[in-house]
């Protein structure tokens, strides 16, 4: 229950062997010192991550899903982006 | 009780142990108590995961309380079949939960204790000791930090909140002398490294303690004068009755398994 003693926090873990935190859910929790001690508690109960963040849930614009067609649509028909189109000399190995 | 009581060697290190043993189990079933009725969800699994904690040092110091006496009892025996004066656990550990704020404080005062303690005895003489130390040491910091952070901001919350966290400390502090006490079963195991002298840790943790309450604008109490009992197997009322639900499944059903 969101209260205005306990505000939302959005979680983001990075993994072991993960280079980027990625979001994994969020929280209740009256200051960050104890959100970041409730995402400890909730989300890294199985050895999942080695940092934490929490971002208060309030600090995060989002895109609106009205504009949705506007936003992202304009992407689709340009497949040209996706790097398919060109032969990946075997030197390179691994990309 | 459909199943009788196990007979324990109280040699001096096997009764050391056995008390370790026995504070973790007990404050972790105390904990385990809050499984489902915290204030908030994320509270629930903060204390469910500290029980766990202390429930997984509970087990390894049966376990080795068990080898080092040698006879037919294990870590299922030491924590089921043991009667309420055979329990060797602080008379802290077994106080009930009463209100969140009881909770925090009686975990605050043990694990101030503990992290001191678990810190200790990494230089223990004893390898198995040792060992248990290392790994309990990072579960007992945490629950420093997590009890701390509660007792300063019920402290410096609300009216309600702080009288309620004042009540708790009031009523806890005459159970915190336990702690540092030492009988004669121990003295030979402080001589030989085995075992760590607690009054050597009580500056240090009268010092954490003050400096978070301070911080929480609550107060020590001035009295001094401490209640004793549950080494020697002394306990309050309330430890019977956590026993008996503790050990329900097996006295009733003996051996049972699933």
């Amino acid at each position: 229950m969101a209260t205005p003693n306990s505000p939302l926090w959005e979680v983001f873990i990075r993994s072991r062997n993960g280079l980027a935190h990625k979001h994994v859910g969020s929280l209740h929790a009256a200051d960050a010192t104890l959100a970041l001690q409730a995402a400890r508690d909730i989300y890294t109960r199985r050895g999942e991550g080695l940092s934490i963040w929490v971002v208060p849930s309030s600090a995060i614009t989002a895109s609106d899903p009205a504009e949705k067609g506007m936003m992202f649509e304009p992407a689709e028909s340009k497949i040209y982006r996706h790097p398919t189109f060109y032969d990946v000399p075997d030197e390179v190995g691994h990309m | 009780m459909a199943v009788a009581n196990v007979e324990i060697s109280e040699t001096p290190l096997v009764l050391y142990t056995l008390r370790r043993a026995d504070d973790a189990l007990i404050l972790g079933h105390r904990l385990s108590e809050w499984c489902g009725h915290a204030p908030t969800l994320e509270e629930d699994m903060a204390l469910a995961n500290m029980g766990l904690d202390l429930l997984g040092q509970a087990r390894e110091l049966y376990t080795y309380a068990a080898r080092v006496e040698g006879k037919d009892n294990d870590e299922d025996k030491l924590a089921y079949l043991r009667d309420v004066r055979q329990y060797r656990n602080l008379l802290l550990v077994e106080q009930p939960n009463g209100d969140f704020a009881r909770t925090m404080v009686r975990q605050f005062f043990h694990a101030a204790f503990a992290d001191l303690y678990w810190r200790a005895m990494m230089q223990s003489k004893d390898a198995t000791l040792a060992a248990i130390a290392a790994k309990s040491e990072k579960e007992s910091a945490y629950h420093v930090r997590h009890s701390s952070e509660w007792i300063i901001r019920l402290g410096d919350g609300t009216e309600e909140s702080h009288h309620r966290a004042q009540t708790a400390i009031d009523d806890l502090w005459s159970f915190t002398g336990e702690m540092f006490s030492v009988d004669g079963s121990e003295h030979g195991l402080i001589d030989a490294g085995i075992a760590v002298d607690p009054v050597s840790l009580y500056p240090q943790w009268l010092k954490t303690i003050t400096a978070v309450v301070n911080e929480a604008t609550l107060a020590l109490p001035a009295s001094n004068w401490m209640q004793q009992g549950g080494r020697g197997g002394r306990h309050s009322e309330h430890l019977g009755h956590l026993l008996s639900e503790l050990q329900s499944l097996q006295r009733t059903f003996p051996g049972a398994t699933w």
